[in-house]
């Protein structure tokens, strides 16, 4: 059974269609693309899979779980995390915080123990400190943990973004638009790391990315959005050539 | 019947104050954003400007609304300059309680000029006239029709003159519009000093038809008014008109039917049990997140 | 030039002083025993005049009141407008206890029931505000608080079983400073803990960005629930001890006005630090009874010195941060604890087993 599954997902907001008919069969272990041109709806998809919105028409599957309706913070927890277009890191709380906070499902004691740090709060306490740190470590930022989030550089902001992803334990990973705002070598260097994190984690991966060299590089299969309606799918080779893709781009008679 | 059609004048009467009122609050929050807890305080001021016009200066009415309104006005503007520009940058909250506190500040200047409440000349023509079994005094016809007067003065000044067009491009971005040449600190005065001004207006018509003020009168007005801008939609002029209004009615209706000492109670209910079917307000749009 | 020296060795000297003592952290607990012996020995032998003691129990109940208010506006940057309203239902539960329900006799030994059971009414009361939470947020949420305020109030006015607009009069003065002290301690100490714990983060990271919360797994009702109905107990357990000192309460005293000092004690202290409500509460509620001789002049020169602060320290005195005796070991020395940990893991694995 495929790990995600979208059959005919359409949204409206409003008047105005933003996704409309959104096919996918994801199966466990691959590394898909989502491209298009800007306002194609492609975080709105994201948005659809991962609860901020609920789909107006289709059904989304995860592992067999019917995922529409049902709360953001439930879907995380059932293995779907994301990172966003716009770094939403908790910007006053410090990396550590922010990787811990993410760990939230998994700390095993109750409202009682956290009002007298009574029963077991101090071993989970202590537990999550150290998964939290070794997960830093793995993503090299053990010596920022107490700064202040917003005091990072871009960079290190994205990463930590990622790292956050990472504590929800996740069998499905979600990356928007990661390469936003890096020069070439960066991106050499997050073509690397994503492979890299794929294989640790045992991750599948959905990536939305407008950086062709990223998606080009790294993608198994693409799907192309326009205007909320896919024009295009398959491997990254044939979507290169394909005329209405080019289009969507770069307008109509353009000779390329 | 003819009760009813008594009560719906004082509710009009009731809900023009509160809206003129509420005008004030949600100006200020269109442009900066800020809840200007102040406003209930000058609107009390407003009301003393009147009292000092109309005993010592002996003016009729016109140069005393006038005079209470370019004072409140000007004081809106002084406070302004000296309190919250400071606090522009600052979190929101910062600006948020000092106004709370140039509202006590205002309460113990007038508490020290004026220790025991006073009674305000009605400067207003006060003839009756009975139609119907409904009394009608001129009094409450010339504080409703003043009130449209001033909304449609407003109306027009936000919708087709520069400034007002100045205001409604600062509410929705700050930073960007002085870069296209609009002098912002002057347009955020002038905001202040209309805001203000309406205040003090209603504060003038209060006292003619309650006339008898005290340095407290402010506190809980200006916190009803404040409901009834978000009710209507806060930064939205014609939701605090309306959401003024309808304060105003269920109060007078409430008290009209019920014991008065449900007023508060039944007014408050229902303007929770409205922000719970429209949270935004009626008329007002929640600012889309991007997520 | 010798002097502009000697001022930042000075300075320096104090640093160090002030660096010395934040190590002795089991100093805290010392310094609390004492003060608990204190709050004892003070009314017992009378070191210091009743007036000062009452007002070092107005003190601690302000403590009480802008701790749990700072859970809600502070932590988690809502901006509650009614906290006096779940302070007027702790007073009256226990006001009604004490003067109706329970024999006389009973009144004395009682009396910390009574203000837990006023606690955990009001608790029940801050679940039901804790609802409209969920789904609105901001200036929205303000007002549904203040409608809450104004609600309560007319509710109490309206019953004249429980005294109406008069209000309960002749409650027996059960309020001590050991009784204060001890709920002041026991709110600190347990709003602390539970900002120190997954279900504060969660709180703190709903002020920053509540979506990205819920996608981060946090359960945002929940936590949002906790936080209202601890704030809300507090407030009850502040309004019990409230109407065992004043003596008589009555709607009025509940009413905006109250709202505002508290609101004005949270953003003075600072935000986002229990150190920063202590210090908020202590230097309001002394502030205004050191400047009564000038009577209402007081009131005209608190608010200037108030927009001052506010200007000057637009995030309060203490601004966002905390005392570091408040900060649990295990989170202040995380990563030195986790290097640590690893240097021994290192050395032990290097060792060859024996």
């Amino acid at each position: 059974m495929p790990l995600l599954q979208a059959k005919n997902v359409t949204h409206y907001f409003g008047g105005l269609c933003a996704v409309s008919d959104f096919n996918l069969d994801l199966e466990k272990g691959e590394l898909v693309g989502v491209i298009g041109p800007n306002g194609a709806g492609k975080t709105t998809v994201f948005n659809l899979i991962t609860g901020v919105y609920k789909a107006t028409e289709g059904e989304i599957l995860f592992d067999g779980t019917p995922l529409v309706g049902m709360r953001p913070n439930r879907i995380t927890s059932l293995g779907i995390a994301r990172t966003f277009q716009n770094i939403r890191l908790w910007q006053e709380l410090s990396v550590l915080d922010n990787v811990r906070i993410a760990n939230y499902t998994q700390l095993k004691y109750g409202t009682f123990s956290s009002f007298f740090h009574s029963g077991n709060f101090a071993r989970e306490e202590d537990r999550t400190i150290q998964e939290a740190m070794d997960l830093l470590a793995v993503f090299k930022l053990e010596d920022y943990a107490d700064e202040t989030s917003k005091n990072l550089p871009y960079g290190l902001q994205r990463r930590l973004e990622i790292a956050r992803a990472m504590a929800t334990h996740p069998k499905l990973l979600l990356l928007d638009e990661p390469a936003a705002g890096m020069n070439p070598n960066e991106i050499g260097l997050l073509m690397e790391f994503i492979q890299w994190i794929r294989k640790q984690f045992d991750l599948t991966i959905i990536l939305i990315e407008h950086q062709m060299r990223l998606v080009m590089g790294i993608c198994e299969r693409l799907k192309v959005l326009d205007f909320g309606a896919t024009i295009a799918e398959g491997l990254p080779v044939e979507i290169q050539n394909n005329p209405q893709v080019l289009e969507a781009y770069l307008g109509e008679g353009v000779e390329v | 019947m003819t009760y009813l059609l008594q009560q719906s004048l004082n509710a009009l009467q009731l809900g023009s104050i509160y809206a003129l009122i509420a005008l004030g609050y949600t100006m200020v929050y269109g442009i900066l954003t800020m809840i200007n807890f102040a406003h209930g305080d000058l609107f009390m001021v407003g009301a003393f400007f009147c009292f000092i016009a109309a005993t010592t200066l002996k003016l009729p009415f016109i140069p005393t609304l006038l005079f209470s309104m370019i004072g409140v006005g000007m004081l809106g503007v002084v406070i302004e300059r000296a309190a919250y520009k400071p606090l522009r940058q600052a979190p929101r909250v910062s600006a948020i309680i000092t106004a709370l506190g140039v509202g006590i500040f205002l309460e113990s200047i007038v508490l020290v000029l004026y220790p025991y409440p006073q009674s305000v000349p009605v400067l207003l023509p006060n003839v009756t006239w009975e139609i119907g079994g409904v009394v009608i005094s001129s009094i409450k016809i010339i504080i409703i029709l003043l009130t449209f007067a001033l909304l449609l003065l407003l109306d027009f000044i936000v919708r087709r003159t520069m400034v007002g067009m100045a205001m409604r491009a600062i509410s929705w971005d700050k930073s960007i519009v002085p870069l296209m040449g609009v002098p912002l600190n002057f347009v955020i005065s002038f905001t202040f000093f209309i805001g203000t001004s309406l205040g003090a207006a209603a504060g003038v018509m209060y006292s003619q038809a309650f006339p008898v003020i005290d340095p407290y009168m402010g506190v809980l007005i200006g916190w009803k008014a404040f409901i009834s801008a978000v009710v209507g939609g806060i930064g939205n002029i014609r939701g605090a008109m309306i959401g003024g209004f309808i304060l105003g009615i269920v109060e007078i209706m409430v008290v009209a039917f019920l014991p008065s000492t449900y007023r508060d109670f039944v007014a408050f209910t229902l303007l929770l049990i409205l922000l719970i079917f429209r949270p935004y307000g009626i008329l007002g749009k929640p600012r889309p997140q991007k997520v | 030039m010798a002097a502009s020296t000697q001022n930042p060795k000075r300075l320096q000297g104090l640093r160090n002083l002030w660096e010395s003592l934040m190590q002795k952290r089991w100093l805290l607990p010392v310094l609390l025993g004492v003060g608990f012996v204190l709050s004892f020995a003070i009314p017992q032998f009378n070191l210091v005049n009743p007036y000062i003691q009452l007002i070092m129990m107005y003190v601690g109940i302000n403590i009480i009141l802008t701790t749990s208010l700072n859970l809600i506006n502070g932590y988690m940057g809502e901006f509650s407008v009614g906290h006096a309203g779940f302070m007027s239902v702790g007073a009256y539960i226990a006001a009604l206890l004490s003067t109706r329900v329970l024999p006389v006799e009973w009144i004395g030994w009682f009396f910390p029931f009574t203000v837990l059971i006023a606690g955990l009414g009001t608790a029940l009361v801050g679940l039901v505000v804790a609802i409209p939470s969920f789904k609105t947020r901001g200036d929205y949420l303000a007002i549904v608080t203040l409608a809450f305020l104004m609600i309560v109030k007319s509710v109490i006015e309206n019953i004249e079983a429980i005294g109406g607009p008069r209000g309960i009069p002749g409650i027996y003065r059960l309020t001590n400073l050991p009784w204060t002290f001890f709920w002041t301690l026991v709110a600190v100490w347990v709003i602390r803990n539970f900002i120190y714990s997954n279900f504060g983060r969660g709180v703190l990271s709903i002020r920053e960005d509540e979506i990205a919360s819920d996608l981060m797994s946090v359960n945002t009702r929940t936590v949002k629930l906790q936080a209202f109905v601890l704030s809300s107990f507090f407030a009850g357990v502040a309004g019990a001890l409230f109407a065992h000192v004043l003596q008589f309460i009555s709607p009025r005293v509940f009413d905006i006005v109250k709202s505002t000092d508290m609101l004005i004690m949270v953003y003075l202290g600072g935000i986002g630090s229990i150190a920063g409500s202590i210090v908020g509460a202590t230097v309001y509620t002394v502030l205004l009874e050191v400047l009564r001789p000038l009577q209402v002049w007081r009131f005209v020169l608190m608010p200037l010195v108030l927009v001052l602060l506010m200007i000057y320290r637009p995030r309060g005195i203490m601004g966002l941060r905390e005392f570091r005796w408040f900060i649990p070991s295990r989170d202040l020395f995380a990563r030195k604890n986790w290097h640590a940990n690893r240097e021994k893991k290192e050395v032990s694995d290097a060792t060859p087993a024996s």
